[in-house]
């Protein structure tokens, strides 16, 4: 009895500590990708292919699915709206909705399933066919090398993703609101604009949307670089990317939320 | 190096589009196009009861909009809110006699301040307080207002 309760304290310690270590290797690793700037900075080259990959690429995706969830915000909103005879006021639900909250998280979210395991499946695979020690055999260290470009790649295309995001969405519940539904479009953009604040709202979403950009390709470039050097260990590697980057934007969206609008 | 250069052009292509996306949302969407609080003049007013009044609640002349509300204080030597109004600096030719109330736009709308223009010569400066004004209309008190005088109706 006494044994059995042991193997399972060492066993919730070992779990506990295996967090932890977890924990450390990717903040050193964090630590090593921010320490590669400088060197970044004198190849601007393959940063711009990491703007490429990152934010190009992703950019189909996140202006379809904009387009779509601002339509039907545009919808909905204006069934709820027009209940309580109010429904000049739908630029202002679709707008601020999409500003706060939307745009930032659903993009992080595309960016992460589009772009972030992309990311750890490459890095994984260096790894498995050994070219990220080949690198480090010519002196080349992989961090600054491969990761930090990336990083950054991943973060700059954030805001601008989400500010598209938002943007092709607003135009899509105003084709919807104005033109289907027949909200008067000089209400739809003035009570928008008197009611969205360029700080409060605007400057708060971007800050979002930067915070998404660096917690998703951390938690990608992470999974990969630590992936087991196996195709089993990458697969799996690239589904913890995608599982811990959405859980991590949602839990820290509601933190950001409550810290930026919570009064 | 072909590609790097289609490349490079369609980066450049993609943060130029991520930039007039933020230029979009900050002059359609948001209030930053109409924006000009921090200049402007300063006038201060009191009122026995501003109600649901908030800071950034607009100020009107005539319906349109002059200003907004910078500050609300409550000033516990005379038990009454203290409002500071900041004014766009176009509109500096507001009489110094002139009404200061607190309306509230539609049947649920929000409360602004709507300012009535006296016959005073003089206009109000930075720092001016206005003297007259008028509370906002509480519903509960009209209802019991109505229902006081309804009743005084029936004893008679």
């Amino acid at each position: 009895m006494i044994r059995y309760l042991g193997d399972q304290l060492a066993r919730l310690g070992h779990t506990g500590l295996r967090a932890i270590a977890h924990i450390g290797r990717a903040h050193l690793l964090l630590i090593g990708i921010l320490g590669g700037t400088p060197s970044m900075l004198v190849r601007p080259r393959l940063l711009i292919l990491q703007l490429y990959n990152a934010g190009v690429l992703s950019l189909l995706i996140i202006l379809v699915s904009g387009l779509f969830v601002g339509m039907v915000l545009g919808l909905q909103g204006h069934y709820v709206l027009s209940q309580f005879g109010a429904s000049e006021s739908l630029g202002v639900m679709v707008s601020a909705s999409l500003v706060r909250e939307l745009g930032p998280v659903v993009t992080a979210l595309l960016v992460a399933g589009r772009a972030g395991s992309a990311l750890t499946a490459e890095i994984g695979l260096m790894k498995a066919t050994e070219q990220l020690s080949g690198l480090e055999m010519m002196a080349v260290d992989p961090v600054k090398r491969i990761l930090t470009p990336r990083f950054y790649g991943g973060l700059l295309s954030m805001p601008l993703l989400a500010a598209l995001f938002s943007a092709v969405g607003v135009l899509g519940g105003y084709f919807v609101g104005v033109g289907l539904l027949g909200v008067d479009a000089g209400a739809f953009w003035s009570q928008m604009q008197a009611k969205i604040d360029f700080e409060e709202d605007l400057v708060n979403g971007v800050i979002k949307s930067l915070v998404f950009g660096v917690v998703v390709t951390w938690i990608a470039l992470y999974q990969g670089y630590d992936a087991t050097p196996t195709s089993a260990g990458v697969s799996r590697a690239t589904t913890r990317t995608v599982v811990h980057s959405a859980l991590a934007v949602l839990g820290l969206d509601f933190v950001l939320t409550a810290l930026m609008f919570g009064d | 190096m072909a590609k790097m250069r289609t490349v490079e052009i369609l980066v450049g292509a993609f943060m130029a589009a991520g930039f007039v996306a933020l230029f979009f949302l900050a002059m359609m969407v948001s209030n930053l196009s109409a924006a000009s609080y921090s200049n402007g003049y300063a006038v201060t007013a009191r009122f026995d009861n501003i109600g649901s009044l908030k800071v950034r609640s607009p100020v009107s002349m005539a319906g349109v909009r002059v200003g907004r509300v910078e500050s609300i204080h409550y000033d516990q030597d005379t038990y009454q809110a203290l409002v500071t109004l900041r004014i766009e600096p176009a509109y500096d030719r507001i009489p110094l006699d002139t009404f200061a109330n607190i309306y509230t736009s539609g049947l649920l709308g929000e409360q602004y301040i709507g300012l009535d223009p006296g016959g005073d010569p003089d206009f109000l400066r930075d720092g001016d307080q206005i003297e007259h004004t008028q509370s906002a209309l509480v519903l509960e008190q009209m209802i019991g207002r109505f229902l006081f005088s309804k009743a005084e109706e029936g004893s008679e």
